[in-house]
């Protein structure tokens, strides 16, 4: 302030500095547009913002076993985890196990089970005979019950649960496991099943994003360079999948590609297979992937067509007339003015198949199931909902850098619809 | 694009290979969906071209299909026959019509907000409103389950309503905002200097111009409710059945052709959404003096 007293600010009709007076105009106009758009942020954020926030808060959360175990847990850990607890801590948890209500003590022993699996059947068993035992000492009556309990294995199993919070889930997302002692190591060969999914997902989004480049590139080609009123009847072709049921489609893809579906049919029919050894088009890996394809190639070429427009036909005369054969004045200058709108599309067609959930549910079959599967699978079918969290935060985690990076390259803004 | 009359023979077949190359694509991306259509139609229970059927014997055509998804029961009619279809359409244009209603209010104000040259945090703002078109719809479903069923939103209509709200307005959102660039804001101006005043100068100045790019977000709005089943699956309950939800049980259960009918009905019905969006999207750019992109 002081440097403009001493240059002398301009002033208004009112002697409020111009300065002042054009900073307080621009802060109402900022305000009412931010009035504007207020409603709608608020909706986003309380119906999909705080959802998203809950899920991932769920990911890492472990307080619920503490609420059942909390005096036990809190002796437990001044155990040295040598040899066996002492009789305190099988005090605690006998009582503590005594005192949980059945669905409570369910719930718990899902729990201790993910990080030991024979923790449920165990409190099962403990829950029905404990009720023999009268009074202490209860270590050896509860061992006597079931010989588990003098089973170390077990006690040490407990100690990723005492904290609130725990990175268990995400581990397991990875194939990866805490051991007895709390360091991170690798899960047994046979449960290692998410690396492999992930994998799976990324080179099933991959190949997607590059078959569609291959379909999409030449078609939005020839879009951007007929005539409008050819153009525009093609475009209805590129639209239409885009309008129509995603179920719809798949439908249709199935009874293009069962074993007894139109393609088999006609290969036969035209005596190129043999009817005995019909392709395995579906319920695998390659539906997935053509489905997959035919269902994002609209998120792909009306990318690349908006960029295409806007690349003048005169270049590509110019480097004709310079002597350039058509393909290396292709490579040289069409091509390098296209690359905007390969990476929005390719960007797009990637970050919207990485999640992809219904098409391998239902073409699929086993080998075609994407990390999108488990989620779903954890969270309807075994109610692991710590383990669908974690699953879900690492895919978002994934999205998000794609998104940013869609963001910083192309801008959202400027995503177009049709 | 068309081939220049003195093209060598290399050119000629280069050109004719493409051609036929993009004649296949748009084929791969075309045909799948006429083909449910005349299989609505046939009377094997399987999806199937049967041999009937292809020398169209009458024995393999029949519209028993149809009558089974309006929920009429005749003798014929073989597989478990239930209202479910019908319930399903009243509950889908319910749910997306609601939704749409909602979505398009809140989505046009904001872009109002948004296209105003002093928003402050554009970039950001804009990010957030379309995250949800991005986010895929399974963790979507997911967070949504985990904090609605807090709320005891899950298996109500409340709850997904909601959900399909937030779905909807990214693309009102972006079709607005499209339609706003290249705004005049002088005619604001000069309506307020009219005399209009801010209701006035909207519903006589701003809507009849962006008009064609709110219906056609909200058209975006009604078909990403109508088709969206993952949310439906997780935050709905058996009564809240939709007709993509009535579609995955039907695929996953007995799979019967009303599926078939069904599906025709829906490709009918995005043909006539997308003829809309055209002909509103041409009368846009008709309306705001912009020549063909």
């Amino acid at each position: 302030m002081s440097s403009e007293t001493i240059s002398g600010p301009i002033l208004t009709s009112d002697g409020i500095p111009l300065k002042v007076s054009l900073k307080k105009a621009e802060r109402i106009n900022k305000i009412r547009a931010f009035l504007l758009v207020l409603p709608l942020l608020a909706f986003i954020l309380i119906s999909f913002i705080i959802p998203i926030g809950d899920m991932l808060t769920r990911s890492v959360d472990d307080r619920y076993i503490n609420t059942v175990f909390p005096k036990t847990f809190e002796i437990y850990k001044k155990w040295d985890k040598q040899g066996l607890p002492s009789e305190e801590v099988y005090k605690t948890m006998f009582i503590e196990i005594g005192e949980a209500k059945g669905f409570k003590i369910g719930k718990a022993s899902t729990r201790m089970n993910y990080s030991k699996s024979g923790w449920k059947s165990l409190i099962k068993k403990s829950q029905r005979k404990f009720k023999k035992i009268k009074e202490g000492p209860y270590k050896e009556q509860m061992i006597a019950v079931d010989k588990r309990w003098g089973d170390p294995i077990y006690w040490k199993a407990l100690g990723e649960m005492v904290d609130p919070t725990t990175f268990g889930y995400y581990l397991n997302a990875v194939d990866l496991k805490y051991d007895s002692n709390k360091k991170v190591i690798a899960q047994p060969e046979n449960r290692r099943i998410y690396m492999h999914t992930w994998i799976k997902t990324f080179k099933v989004s991959l190949l997607v994003t590059i078959f569609t480049l291959m379909l999409g590139y030449p078609i939005a080609y020839l879009l951007a360079t007929l005539p409008l009123k050819y153009s525009n009847l093609l475009m209805i072709c590129v639209l239409l999948p885009f309008w129509t049921s995603l179920l719809v489609r798949t439908v249709a893809w199935m009874i293009i590609l069962q074993q007894k579906g139109v393609f088999n049919n006609l290969m036969v029919m035209a005596g190129l297979i043999a009817d005995e050894n019909r392709w395995k088009l579906m319920y695998n890996e390659t539906g997935t992937i053509i489905v997959m394809t035919q269902i994002l190639l609209p998120f792909m070429v009306l990318p690349l067509y908006s960029v295409m427009k806007t690349i003048s036909p005169s270049y590509m005369k110019a480097a004709l007339n310079l002597g350039a054969s058509p393909l290396h004045a292709f490579w040289k200058v069409y091509m390098p003015n296209s690359i905007p709108g390969i990476s929005a599309g390719g960007l797009l067609v990637f970050i919207i198949a990485i999640g992809y959930f219904i098409t391998p549910e239902l073409v699929g079959g086993k080998d075609g199931q994407m990390i999108g599967n488990w989620i779903a699978y954890h969270l309807k079918t075994t109610l692991n909902w710590g383990l669908c969290a974690a699953l879900g935060s690492v895919l978002l985690a994934v999205m998000i850098v794609f998104y940013w990076l869609y963001n910083k390259i192309i801008g959202v803004e400027n995503i177009k619809l049709g | 694009m068309a081939l220049p009359v003195y093209a060598t023979t290399t050119q000629r077949i280069g050109y004719y290979t493409f051609l036929t190359y993009c004649g296949l694509v748009f084929f791969f991306l075309i045909s799948p969906i006429f083909i449910v259509l005349p299989l609505s139609f046939s009377s094997s229970p399987f999806f199937e071209f049967t041999r009937e059927f292809m020398t169209l014997d009458p024995s393999g055509w029949s519209l028993k299909w149809y009558k089974q998804m309006i929920n009429i029961c005749g003798v014929e009619v073989t597989t478990v026959c239930t209202d479910k279809w019908m319930r399903g359409t009243v509950n889908s244009f319910y749910i997306g019509i609601v939704s749409t209603l909602i979505a398009t209010g809140l989505g046009t104000v904001a872009a109002l907000g948004l296209s105003r040259p002093h928003m402050p945090f554009r970039a950001l703002i804009m990010a957030i409103l379309i995250s949800p078109m991005i986010v895929p719809l399974i963790i979507t479903a997911a967070g949504m389950f985990f904090f609605y069923s807090k709320l005891g939103l899950t298996h109500s209509y409340t709850g997904l309503i909601l959900a399909h709200t937030a779905l909807g307005t990214p693309f009102v959102v972006i079709t607005v905002t499209a339609t706003l660039t290249g705004f005049d804001n002088n005619l604001i101006r000069a309506s307020q200097s009219l005399g209009g005043d801010t209701m006035r100068t909207f519903f006589k100045v701003i809507m009849p111009l962006i008009l064609p790019g709110v219906i056609s977000g909200a058209l975006f709005a009604f078909i990403t409710s109508f088709d969206e089943v993952v949310v439906v699956l997780f935050v709905g309950s058996v009564e809240q059945v939709t007709i993509p939800r009535q579609m995955w049980a039907g695929l996953r259960q007995e799979i019967s052709p009303v599926i078939l009918c069904m599906a025709t009905c829906l490709v009918a019905l995005s043909i006539a959404l997308l003829t809309t969006v055209e002909l509103l999207r041409r009368r846009s750019e008709r309306l705001r003096g912009i020549k063909n992109r």
